[in-house]
């Protein structure tokens, strides 16, 4: 009986210990960001793997989704008589939930993991440490261009897939099932708003975007070293930030959208 | 020669991203439709407004030429003010103007129709409309129908 609780108290203060030292690298890291704009290269080399490197995917898979929304949206709608609503259903869907969360699984899934497997593999073959014994400082070269380029990264790809979506959704809607195009845009024209809406989905994808890519960076730096270190880092990278995200996701739409 | 391929395709990426924000902007949301703070402003009283929101559209005849701005509650008549701006492109409203506020389909959402009047002055901004309609709310109608159902009863 004492074990388990002592094993309870230990996994607890272990999870409180990575929290408060994820936390003061986040802080260390962010201490970085004025030296990346003289040097912002590094941050165009990042945008580069995290954010071109998961256009294929973001575009594949943001027009299906939009496609497939399109297609439920009327079979139900259709009942009503109130397919001209297919567009506000569609575009509100997408800019305010599935676009920021979908993309930031699978963002989480694509550059996240890759993120982590690199940094920790970095540190696996004492890369790192050779950069601190030449004196550069890997937290500011390394991980805050990483950082930086996943946050930038993440709510233009968001605002691909939202938009990518909604003409997907337009191609289904009014080309394949024959909703009216007017009806399609100047409906969802009156529902959706720039401000309660789409910059609120783009709030989400970049908070979004802070937490996977701190994760990802965080679970790479501080993963044990070895191979199977490096592995088990990656998978908790995927499992931790997508939880994340939609944890995050719940709050961020109470706080947003209870008026 | 590798860098500027990445950087090309950095600024490609960069590009695509912003091209989809302004697409969602402009053609998703309402921004494109109408700037918002253009226009004059006008107001009208009602005794109800249903479900009329602010950001409803203002028509005539069938066609949006305003936004509603805002909707109050008057302490002394009990009625509800409704304030709304019309683009500025519409500014030959006639002065006896009347608004009512209809229903776009059976479930649709509300909106405030205009209708123009006959007189030769138009409506400057700050007027206000003195003929108008409330929205129409179904129990009320209902229960006149059930009312005047039960009287003709009565009298058979």
């Amino acid at each position: 009986m004492m074990d388990l609780l002592q094993q309870l108290g230990q996994v607890g203060l272990q999870a409180f210990q990575r929290l408060g030292r994820g936390s003061l690298f986040f802080f260390q890291v962010l201490l970085g960001f004025p030296d990346l704009i003289r040097r912002f290269h590094l941050v165009v080399v990042q945008l580069w793997s995290v954010g071109v490197r998961s256009l294929l995917l973001i575009v594949v898979a943001g027009t299906f989704v939009g496609m497939v929304l399109s297609l439920q949206g009327y079979n139900t709608l259709v009942d009503f008589g109130a397919e001209e609503s297919l567009g506000v259903l569609v575009a509100l869907s997408l800019v305010r939930e599935l676009g920021p969360v979908v993309s930031a699984l699978l963002f989480a899934g694509r550059a996240g993991s890759a993120l982590t497997a690199e940094i920790g593999l970095m540190k696996a073959t004492e890369q790192l440490a050779g950069m601190e014994m030449m004196a550069v400082d890997p937290l500011r070269r390394i991980v805050a261009p990483r950082l930086l380029g996943g946050i930038l990264a993440m709510p233009l790809l968001a605002a691909l897939f939202s938009a990518l979506g909604v003409i997907g959704g337009y191609f289904v809607g009014v080309g394949l099932l024959g909703v009216d195009d007017g009806a399609f845009w100047s409906q969802m024209q009156t529902k959706v708003d720039l401000n309660d809406d789409i910059l609120n989905g783009v709030i989400k994808s970049v908070v979004f975007g802070v937490a996977v890519t701190w994760i990802a960076v965080f679970e790479g730096y501080d993963a044990v070293p070895t191979s199977e270190g490096v592995s088990r880092a990656t998978t908790r990278t995927v499992v931790h930030s997508s939880l994340a995200v939609l944890c995050l996701d719940f709050v961020l739409t109470a706080l947003m959208f209870n008026g | 020669m590798h860098n500027r391929t990445l950087e090309i395709g950095v600024g490609v990426f960069v590009a695509l991203g912003l091209a989809a924000l302004l697409m969602l902007a402009m053609k998703v949301s309402n921004l494109g439709a109408l700037s918002g703070d253009g226009g004059y402003e006008l107001s009208a009283r009602f005794d109800n407004i249903g479900g009329l929101k602010v950001r409803s559209p203002v028509t005539m005849a069938g066609v949006r030429i305003g936004r509603v701005l805002d909707i109050s509650f008057d302490n002394e008549t009990y009625e509800a003010v409704a304030r709304f701006a019309i683009e500025p492109q519409y500014n030959r409203l006639p002065k006896d103007t009347s608004a009512s506020i209809f229903t776009a389909g059976l479930l649709g959402e509300q909106y405030l129709g205009l209708e123009p009047g006959g007189e030769e002055d138009f409506l400057q901004a700050g007027d206000e409309i003195r003929m108008t309609q409330s929205a129409v709310v179904l129990e009320q109608i209902i229960g006149q129908f059930l009312y005047s159902k039960a009287s003709e009863g009565e009298d058979k």
